[in-house]
């Protein structure tokens, strides 16, 4: 090892690479990149990530992107044109709106209602999760049962109860969605819990006199993260469908925002006639939802909790 | 009294299962005492009562002369009692390199000197700073096991437990770690608790030990009674009959 | 006595981000209804070789080897779905880690009964009490208790029993064990063996019996191959290990701790380069 070192300097794949890192940084660099390796080496999920890459993107600089403004339309000259028009790429609408200034625009929210549903419900999920399975007890009970009631109800069903209760509004919706999300990641992070909870690497934390809360947070969570990031990436797909959901059913964000769901519902009504109205922002959430699975089976691979154990 | 640690009847209750039945044993400061017996005789049970991770139904563990509650244990405890665990691949955390691990106990009790100390455990047990960031899947079994001494060892506690440390080793790594497990006890002065069923390895380390079966401690004698046979129980002397190697008239017999 | 397994020149490789690590290089042996041990020290490549035979290399190593073949069935070309009937039902593997091995969430009587279900159409009560009975078999005291035990609340050694309950259950021709006494106290261990015996003897199973404790396998095994840094460097008949000529065989008989002997510190091995050629 040494010999190689002291003949030529390492180059930055070797110092990434070295089974013996000189720093911590250099050791969670070298793992950071031997995980982005192994999700490199799957081209699908790549293509995920660069579609997801793409959608930033359009949202940070959708000012810049949009040809037209995504709330004033031509109503005089330009309702209802088709894809292909002069200066209207996707078509427009009934109000005289361009349908791709309207999608860039509507980016934003869509990353928007998506990263704040990961915000809000991951972290409940895993405290909710790892707490119970690690207490077990009365704790595990009282925390499973309110899980269990949760995921008892449809999610659309219950996240449209929960906006009718709080009022239509994109932020309600998210609200909702978070709120109607977390169950799940809960059941996973206590299974992941309760697998490792009686391991002897966590008896010796404890051996060291860590309290509950140090073990939980420290030792325990980061084991349940892998399979909890996959999931929640997965899931991105449905959150997206369930906001589009709500936004059809008018109670997600409302008129004139550009929110995907919501220009599907008003489309609808010319469907037969003008099917570009109802059918670009549709191909839109397919192509982002698609994004989101396919990083999610490639994360899945790349951070396959088995490559630390052996 | 001078003990480093007492146990005195001593029971272990799981669900209706009775773990540890009345155990007493007795160890002096400095000594090397070992626990054979029976696999499921509560060894480990033992070990891990003593610890605070095991239900205690009825009895007394004192250490240091100080009488322990329950399953609570203060962190002038944990500074003084220390555990190394059986399987190497399953006491270091799988996500966490080296240098965290050991940086955790004294995180934990608020030890100052600690870019110190961990080059002063690596090196102790032989395995130098190359390895302070690696992540356990870059070690072999014998080097993971001495991470776990090291990790027993940096809180520079007084007495150590230690649950078959070579059980999963093999042979000429089992020696490595057997003397480096001899050089610390010389250098720290140590008590040592030490389960093994391997009667070789306990009258190797061991001066005394105790002899368990079905949670009570059927025997305890010194090692050189052992090992001039000296035995008053038949339970002990089928222990090294067996330790002999397999016969098979033996088992064509019984079978 | 026909050959129930033959090995010729097996190959185990992993491709690594660090070159090629060569786990297994080139080992033969062909194997009998007879006790085979493999002894050697830990990373000389013994579970690779079991491993190989099993087909649970993981998916990103390369295999190759001149001959692999069972009962006259060729193990490299089989189709995935041969090798998986084969597996559980006529060759069997007891892992090295029962803790790893055991699903932590499922108890140990439902593992084994599952294990049982797979294999063979029998009814879940029937299953249960094969299970039962298996379990006192490998000498578990209480067998109903650990029935519905879960793995973290079996002793070391009672885990170690369950997995080769596990791997008995549906009666195997070929038995690969590594380590499969490594936890268990010294009486146990011996009674374990004898089922292991009696299965050979009686039924006439193949048994590959992989273990760094040379004393033991001398004992119990009527042939042994020593394997060094993936290689064989020495076979030779069990009685015959105390006289090894190889310096490696004589140096892991030697770092042994023996009762009665007072050597402080113990001979460590001293490897020498030349020994991996
Ligand atoms: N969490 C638990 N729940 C229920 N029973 C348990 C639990 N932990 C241990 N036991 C039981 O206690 C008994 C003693 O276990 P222990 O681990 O102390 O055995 P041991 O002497 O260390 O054996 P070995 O040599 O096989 O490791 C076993 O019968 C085991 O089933
Ligand atoms: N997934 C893997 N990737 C790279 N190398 C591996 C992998 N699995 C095993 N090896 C290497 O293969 C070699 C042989 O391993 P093997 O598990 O067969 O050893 P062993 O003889 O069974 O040792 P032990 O007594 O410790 O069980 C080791 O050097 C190991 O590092
Ligand atoms: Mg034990
Ligand atoms: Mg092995």
């Amino acid at each position: 090892m040494s010999t190689i070192t002291e003949t030529r300097p390492m180059t930055r794949r070797e110092w990434l690479l070295s089974d013996r890192p000189q720093s911590r940084t250099q050791a969670r660099l070298g793992r950071a990149y031997m995980t982005w390796q192994r999700f490199a080496a799957n081209r699908l999920a790549v293509l995920g990530l660069i579609i997801l890459l793409a959608l930033v993107f359009v949202a940070a600089f959708a000012d810049f992107l949009a040809p037209h403004s995504p709330y004033l339309g031509d109503l005089a000259n330009a309702r209802l044109l088709p894809p292909g028009s002069p200066g209207y790429l996707l078509g427009t609408d009934d109000l005289g709106r361009d349908i791709l200034s309207r999608l860039i625009h509507g980016s934003r929210l869509t990353l928007a209602v998506v990263l704040l549903v990961a915000i809000i419900a991951a972290p409940i999920g895993l405290i909710v999760g790892a707490v119970a399975g690690y207490a077990g007890g009365w704790v595990d009970a009282v925390l499973m049962r309110i899980t269990d009631i949760f995921l008892a109800f449809p999610k659309l069903v219950l996240a449209l109860a929960f906006v009718a209760a709080l009022g239509p509004g994109i932020e309600n919706a998210v609200i909702a969605i978070a709120i109607t999300s977390w169950p799940p990641y809960a059941r996973i992070a206590r299974a992941e819990t309760l697998t490792v909870r009686n391991s002897d690497y966590i008896a010796a934390v404890q051996l060291m006199g860590a309290s509950p809360i140090r073990i939980v947070f420290r030792h325990v969570m980061p084991m349940c993260m892998s399979s909890l990031i996959v999931r929640v990436t997965l899931d991105m797909a449905g959150i997206i469908l369930t906001a589009a959901g709500l936004g059809f059913l008018g109670l997600g964000a409302q008129p004139p925002l550009p929110e995907w769901g919501a220009m599907i519902a008003s489309g609808r009504r010319f469907i037969l006639d003008q099917w570009w109205v109802a059918t670009m922002p549709g191909i839109a959430i397919l192509i982002v939802s698609l994004g989101f699975n396919l990083l999610g089976d490639g994360l899945r691979d790349a951070l396959d909790p088995r490559e630390s154990g052996q | 009294m001078t003990s480093a640690v007492s146990v005195s009847n001593l029971s272990v209750t799981y669900d209706d299962f009775k773990a540890l039945n009345d155990v007493s044993v007795e160890i002096a400061p400095g000594e090397s005492f070992g626990l054979v017996g029976e696999s499921g005789s509560g060894k480990s049970t033992l070990l891990r009562a003593i610890a605070g991770l095991a239900p205690v139904t009825a009895g007394t563990i004192r250490v240091h002369d100080r009488a322990l509650q329950g399953a609570k244990r203060d962190k002038a405890f944990y500074r003084a009692v220390q555990m190394v665990f059986q399987d190497p691949y399953g006491s270091l955390h799988p996500r966490q390199t080296i240098d965290r691990q050991l940086l955790e106990p004294l995180a934990i009790h608020g030890v100052a000197d600690g870019e110190r100390r961990i080059l002063k455990a690596l090196d102790e047990v032989g395995l130098g700073s190359g390895f302070r960031f690696r992540y356990p899947h870059q070690l072999s079994g014998g080097q993971r096991q001495r991470v776990a001494i090291a990790r027993a060892l940096i809180l520079e506690p007084s007495i150590l437990l230690l649950d078959e440390p070579t059980s999963a080793l093999d042979a000429s790594v089992q020696a490595e770690v057997l003397n480096l497990l001899e050089q610390v006890r010389r250098n720290h002065k140590l008590t040592f608790i030490m389960v093994s069923h391997d009667l070789g390895v306990v009258t190797h380390m061991c001066d005394r030990l105790a002899v368990m079966q079905g949670g009570r401690v059927v025997e305890r004698l010194s090692s050189a009674d052992l090992v001039a046979g000296r035995i008053g129980e038949d339970y002990t002397r089928s222990l090294m009959v067996a330790s002999k190697g397999f016969q098979r008239k033996d088992v064509a017999a019984t079978a | 006595m026909s050959a129930l397994l033959t090995v010729e020149n097996l190959k185990v490789s992993f491709p690594t981000r660090t070159g090629l690590v060569e786990a297994v290089r080139g080992v033969s042996f062909t194997l009998g209804r007879e006790r085979l041990g493999i002894v050697g020290e830990s990373g000389s490549g013994k579970s690779q070789t079991g491993r190989a035979i099993m087909g649970l290399t993981p998916g990103h190593a390369q295999v190759t080897a001149k001959q692999l073949s069972f009962d006259g069935i060729d193990l490299l070309s089989a189709s995935p779905k041969v090798r998986r009937d084969l597996r559980g039902k006529r060759i069997a593997m007891i892992l090295q880690d029962p803790k790893y091995s055991l699903n932590p969430v499922m108890s140990i009587g439902r593992q084994i009964v599952e294990t049982l279900r797979q294999h063979e159409n029998v009814s879940r009560a029937e299953a249960r009490e094969r299970a039962l009975d298996m379990l006192a078999a490998v000498q578990i005291r209480d067998p109903k208790r650990v029935y519905d035990l879960y793995p973290h609340e079996v002793s070391g050694g009672m885990g170690q029993r369950a997995m080769i309950a596990m791997m008995l259950v549906a009666g195997p021709e070929l038995l690969i064990a590594d380590e499969p006494t490594s936890a268990l106290d010294v009486t146990v261990q011996l009674e374990v063996l004898g089922i292991l015996d009696k299965l050979v003897a009686e039924r006439g199973m193949g048994l590959i019996f992989v273990s760094h404790d040379l004393r033991l396998v001398s004992s119990f095994c009527d042939r042994v191959i020593v394997m060094y840094a993936g290689r064989i460097v020495e076979e030779l008949a069990a009685s015959e290990l105390a006289n090894a000529r190889h310096p490696y065989t004589q140096g892991l008989l030697n770092c042994m701790p023996a009762i009665g002997s007072d050597r402080h510190p113990l001979p460590v091995l001293d490897r020498k380069p030349e020994w991996a050629q």
